[in-house]
């Protein structure tokens, strides 16, 4: 199967499903006209397929659809990291230099390609220069915590973020023409790990994980929807450089990696006080919302990958 | 016409820029006439609120503002005067020949919203929100029919800090109140504080203040 095939067939597989579960929503909807469950579960369906047919127009466009997309998902995510952290006004100029430097410098790395350096352009340069400008305004209270939370916000929004379409860069020996499946597999099996954890709970979730960040989190939840997930991944190991196997066990680490995600962005929320980082999603809340899971399995399945898998 | 579009595209820029949400917690946008009483920490805080108005509400809501600012310059004279057809009045006691409270007195008896700062000025202290002055009591006394509705405006001041060039993508949120109005008999002071107390009770918990 050629790589135009096999994506083809993934989006359509894709289609597919989102078109049994919007008429299923639909049909939910006439019966319990009135229930919020259904109401959300509707908003989630739609919100899924204007998802779906963006990262299908990115696909079409090729690798500079795909960076262009992540760039404006991770500046999205980084104005609601950012809202929630506690910056004053001594940080503005390092705030400024995170959205319009930082963030375009990095995408621009991974469009020609220098490993070298957009894998360390934010844990290392950015890590020491940019508290250097928060101190040259000489605002020092609260300093080691402000700068922190920059840190933090440009490592989850941008850093990881990037790691998606930086899966594009690898030279994969016999893959050079698909490497865009392999972005499909990630964001495929860890959403829908999202997804079935959430059936799951559901249908049989009894204990829960962490009362205290998140009721919905329960073993019962997390144990079916990341066995289920894993062997979607090993279905899909047509459209990947892997064997079924590897496929499995790449799923099951992303997987794991994407509830982690879910965990400690909880946290983070907790401890701001908010439900959701932001309302750009009818139904899914904000961009961070629905990245989390995303943004903790990106880097891992990008080196695991690239330790094992490339020249 | 071109004034019109011009309003278009600074509430487009507005989304933009700031990601503005209006929430109606405490009350509905509906047609009657209000006095939006909000805090006020930057100029761009009543584009903010006509942002978020309906532009049916829009198109009635004029804000309130200082004279000696948007006079000056013809851009700013066109921004205010025809954009967004502002009640502008004079801060200098001194100077001025009207009462700036019948301005704005005459502005409602025409059917006008109107939005105000009952701070008076903006706030560049690390405060959260500077005493009331008298301006919201006397309008709300003089005209009891109108609506008060108070409107907190979160994170403006850190998108524009005072004396900074580059704006910041972050998030703002608007957030309407429910209406508050003068009790029978009660006098400017304790209104002032009730009032204050009802816009504060909007901002987001804070943990710790400057």
């Amino acid at each position: 199967m050629s790589a135009g095939q096999a994506t083809l067939a993934v989006f359509g597989g894709i289609s597919a499903i989102l078109l049994a579960a919007s008429l299923i929503g639909f049909a939910l909807a006439h019966r319990f006209a009135e229930s919020p469950v259904v109401g959300n579960l509707n908003a989630r369906i739609k919100a899924w397929w204007v998802m779906v047919a963006l990262i299908g127009l990115a696909f079409a466009l090729g690798k500079a659809g795909v960076i262009t997309l992540f760039a404006i998902a991770s500046f999205a995510a980084l104005r609601e990291f950012l809202t929630l952290t506690r910056t004053r006004r001594g940080d503005h100029l390092a705030l400024a230099a995170a959205f319009f430097v930082v963030l375009p410098l990095q995408y621009y790395l991974i469009w020609i390609e220098w490993y070298g350096l957009y894998s360390i352009l934010i844990p290392v340069y950015v890590f020491l220069l940019l508290p250097v400008v928060a101190a040259l305004r000489g605002d020092t209270a609260q300093f080691m915590r402000r700068i922190a939370e920059v840190q933090w916000g440009l490592m989850i929004s941008v850093y990881c973020v990037s790691h998606v379409p930086a899966l594009l860069t690898l030279p994969i020996p016999g893959f050079e023409h698909r490497k865009l499946l392999l972005i499909a597999f990630l964001i495929l099996v860890v959403q829908s790990s999202d997804v079935l954890q959430y059936v799951w709970g559901k249908l049989l979730g009894r204990r829960q994980i962490a009362p205290s960040l998140s009721p919905s989190k329960t073993v019962e939840g997390f144990v079916g929807g990341v066995a289920s997930a894993t062997l979607l991944g090993a279905a899909l190991w047509w459209i990947t450089p892997f064997s079924p196997w590897q496929a499995a066990i790449m799923a099951l680490v992303i997987n794991v990696m994407g509830f982690c995600g879910g965990l400690v962005m909880s946290a983070i929320k907790r401890d701001r006080g908010v439900k959701d980082w932001g309302q750009m999603i009818e139904g899914h809340g904000g961009m961070l919302d629905r990245l989390d899971s995303v943004i903790f399995a990106a880097p891992i399945f990008f080196h695991l990958t690239r330790y094992w898998w490339t020249v | 016409m071109i004034a019109k579009l011009f309003a278009i595209a600074v509430t487009i820029f507005a989304r933009i820029v700031t990601g503005v949400r209006g929430e109606w917690r405490g009350c509905l946008p509906e047609a009657r006439q209000r006095i939006y009483f909000a805090n006020h920490t930057s100029h761009g805080d009543f584009v903010l609120i006509w942002t978020v108005l309906p532009a049916a509400l829009r198109r009635c809501t004029r804000p309130v503002a200082a004279a000696d600012y948007w006079r000056q310059g013809r851009l700013r004279r066109f921004i205010g005067e025809k954009v967004f057809d502002a009640v502008l009045i004079d801060r200098d006691a001194a100077a001025r020949q009207a009462d700036p409270i019948e301005i704005l007195l005459a502005a409602l008896d025409r059917g006008a919203s109107l939005i105000f700062f009952p701070e008076g000025t903006r706030n560049t202290t690390g405060q959260r929100l500077l005493p009331f002055r008298g301006g919201l009591y006397r309008l709300a006394s003089a005209r009891p029919q109108v609506e008060l509705v108070p409107v907190w405006i979160d994170n403006l001041n850190r998108v524009l800090p005072k004396g900074e060039i580059v704006p910041l993508p972050l998030l703002c949120t608007v957030t309407f109140g429910t209406p508050v109005s003068v009790a029978p008999g009660e006098e400017s002071g304790p209104f002032r504080e009730r009032s204050r107390d009802a816009l504060l009770a909007l901002a987001p918990a804070v943990e710790d203040e400057e």
